[in-house]
């Protein structure tokens, strides 16, 4: 599904990511950790292609598709979906009108018909059920005056509506309580149907307990500097970043 | 950066979709503004000796005036002789069937989407057509009389309802309020005319459809819209021009007289040609639109979608005298390349009890220059008068202008006025943000500036509320920020 090969990335010509390389198959979670300034919310931004960060080396693919060819808006059209850690807020417009905006853009994208009001407004109330969201939420403007879990669930509620191949989640759990973290992971666990993939973005481990990863990566410097299971994030939890940071730096000095 | 700026020169690229001209054979006046020439309009219109005399006073007071030079934005002088004050199609009209109008001319409203045949009208709108200087057509006009309610052109007023247009006629707007006033006070051409008579609710909406076709000549309509107790009239006007290279003046004066309980709407989707993207050509819409609250309980409510123009020079006001009268000013305006506009209103609060809102969203694009500029006015003996402002500026891009100018008057301690302004800029993390949904550049800019002006927007009856959003995206397109 998703190949990233050496994938080097700079912002002003400060170098943030220096050779990535990651697979990931369908119907896999992947959790990528590390600390502080590691690169991870990078890594979430160029493979959704903000425009921001300039890509110096490296190739990914996307369901054989050159993914960094790619516009932003094809590259969501495709199925690639960034969950945001600080989603933005756009008055007046509402969600519904907001998603039914994206989904004819994709369905035009894909050759495909609009979808009549009628059908989309059906849609919509079964992927809210599903989700358990308020109803209220979805003709209030886009994230205006939301809370911070109000924020994270209606981002979970886009996944589920717009149906990506891939979903990116960058840091979700932050500034979530531990009531809006159990709500959002549920959203999460409900989607995963073995096909759809997951890369998830995270400091924390707790998050970790609720969306149980298959693969554990850990960020540091711009690379990955070890992969494991699960058991790894609590190892992480349990011991801190630090203990990586000195493999890292030994390994460099060696 | 260098992305950026690319997208924002698209816009150029960009086509004014009404640019086309019609060939009709025209009747003009010679160029140039001097008594004759005002003595040939009325004696083109069969006017009354009143109406030239009102008229030749008007003129007479403009020349003492020099055009007013405290505006926010600058333009080349305007050569009033060198201008068409007066330009007809040559055919005669009759207004009884539309049989007899040219078929180019109404070939024309059809391209405009304005279907003026009986069997293609808009369902409940009754359309008044104005083509350069004259009325073509007023549409249901037998169903509305039956209710009693006048809806024609001021020409035909002036004949057939010479005692509402003396009473009214100037009562709000007198010639010697202004410039162009005055101005449009010598020439003015046609307009729509419309009394709703007591206790009357219009029963559609009523509209009319400016169009400049001839070249070098300029647009002097007048419309007067009289409710009388009790009554409501929501009205709609709607304007578009050809594209030429010289600038084009339109200044036209509204009236609006709302007596005890009686409610007026009036709706504008001003889209007249804005020039091309370097400034050249584009009409300059400098206009006068006042409404007075003359009795109690009565409501004025303005609401406004500017997108063309190449100068917008405006500022729809609401005199409030009768007690607790309300007076609402809605307005959307769009600049884009090298538009100017000077936009806002006038609350004046005479009456006591008295309420008004104004709402006002600017959006500037491109190396464009948006101004807001109102005022709140509390007279003395206004009790208890409210007033709410609320001014919002979007900015496209980094060349771009917003400015606001708000000026309040108190002079009764009852008075509350709160007045509220934000500046935004389309940001690029709302676009980002689109863009990851799956939605492309031009179509979020079109979602967020329609988002932004939602509550203007709603204001707009149903079917043109349709036609302003997807205006307001085609002003728009490629004003990437």
């Amino acid at each position: 599904m998703l190949e990233i090969k050496d994938l080097k990335a700079e912002i002003e010509g400060k170098i943030i990511l220096n050779g990535i390389n990651l697979v990931v198959k369908p119907g896999e979670v992947h959790a990528v950790m590390g600390p502080n300034g590691a690169g991870k919310s990078t890594l979430s931004a160029v493979l959704a292609g903000r425009a921001d960060y300039t890509v110096t080396g490296g190739e990914v693919s996307f369901n054989g598709k050159d993914l960094l060819e790619m516009s932003p808006e094809d590259r969501a059209r495709e199925g690639v979906f960034l969950a945001f850690q600080y989603p933005v807020e756009i008055p007046g417009v509402s969600t519904t009108n907001f998603l039914k905006t994206a989904i004819n853009e994709k369905r035009k994208y894909l050759g495909l018909e609009p979808m009549e009001a009628t059908a989309f407004l059906k849609f919509m109330r079964e992927k809210m059920e599903l989700m358990e969201m308020d109803k209220a939420l979805t003709s209030r403007s886009l994230n205006e005056g939301f809370s911070g879990g109000e924020k994270k669930r209606n981002e979970v509620f886009q996944m589920a509506m717009l149906e990506p191949k891939l979903t990116i989640m960058d840091e979700t759990d932050s500034g979530l309580d531990i009531d809006a973290l159990r709500l959002v992971s549920a959203g999460v666990n409900k989607l995963k149907d073995g096909e759809r993939s997951f890369v998830v973005i995270t400091h924390y481990q707790r998050l970790l307990d609720y969306i149980v990863p298959d693969f554990v990566h850990v960020l540091y410097k711009g690379r990955i500097v070890k992969s494991g299971d699960a058991s790894l994030a609590k190892e992480l939890e349990a011991k801190g970043y630090d203990w990586i940071k000195a493999e890292v730096e030994q390994g460099a000095n060696t | 950066m260098a992305e950026e700026v690319d997208i924002i020169d698209q816009v150029v690229g960009q086509e004014y979709k009404y640019g086309f001209t019609t060939n009709i054979e025209m009747e003009t006046a010679p160029k140039g503004l001097t008594e004759d020439t005002i003595r040939f309009i009325s004696s083109k219109k069969t006017e009354p000796e009143w109406m030239l005399e009102y008229r030749l006073k008007a003129f007479r007071y403009w020349q003492s005036l020099s055009s007013p030079s405290w505006q926010n934005f600058s333009y080349p002088a305007v050569d009033y002789q060198d201008i068409i004050y007066y330009a007809a199609p040559k055919e005669k009209i009759t207004l009884d069937s539309l049989d007899q109008v040219d078929p180019e001319l109404l070939k024309t409203f059809e391209k405009l989407g304005i279907s003026l045949s009986e069997q293609k009208r808009l369902t409940g709108v009754a359309v008044d057509a104005v083509f350069d200087s004259v009325s073509i057509a007023t549409t249901f006009k037998d169903q509305l009389k039956e209710k009693g309610i006048i809806f024609c052109s001021m020409s035909e007023a002036v004949h057939e309802h010479p005692d509402l247009v003396k009473k009214y006629l100037s009562s709000v707007v007198p010639y010697t309020d202004n410039f162009f006033a005055a101005l449009n006070a010598a020439v003015f051409s046609d307009g729509s005319f419309v009394y709703i008579p007591k206790g009357v609710r219009c029963p559609m909406e009523l509209s009319t459809y400016f169009r400049i076709n001839a070249e070098n000549t300029g647009q002097f309509e007048r419309t007067l819209i009289i409710a009388d107790e009790g009554s409501y009239v929501s009205y709609l006007e709607g304007c578009t021009a050809p594209m030429r290279d010289e600038n084009q003046l339109h200044a036209a004066v509204v009236e609006l007289v709302a007596l005890e309980n009686a409610e007026i709407k009036y709706s504008t989707v001003q889209n007249w040609y804005p020039g091309d993207k370097n400034g050249k050509g584009g009409i300059y819409n400098f206009v006068t639109k006042r409404g007075i609250c003359l009795g109690d309980y009565a409501k004025i409510s303005w609401t406004q979608v500017e997108t063309g123009s190449a100068i917008t020079w405006k500022y729809p006001s609401c005199i409030l005298k009768g007690d607790h009268s309300v007076g609402e000013f809605f307005s959307v305006a769009v600049t884009n390349n090298m538009q100017q506009a000077d936009t806002g209103t006038k609350m004046i609060h005479i009456g006591k009890n008295t309420k008004s809102r104004i709402v006002s969203k600017g959006i500037s694009a491109g190396k464009s220059h948006n101004t807001y500029r109102g005022l709140v006015k509390v007279n003395k003996k206004a009790d208890k008068a409210r007033n709410h402002t609320q001014c919002d500026s979007m900015l496209i891009g980094d060349r771009s202008g917003a400015h606001t100018f708000p000026y309040i008057e108190i002079n009764n301690k009852s008075a509350m006025v709160e007045h509220e302004a934000s500046t935004s800029k389309i940001g690029e993390d709302q676009i980002f943000y689109c863009n990851q949904r799956g939605i492309g550049t031009e179509e979020a800019i079109g979602l967020i500036v329609n988002g932004f002006c939602r509550e203007v927007l709603n204001q707009l009856p149903m079917e043109f509320a349709v036609e302003a959003q997807k205006l307001l995206a085609v002003s728009l397109e490629g004003s990437v920020g």
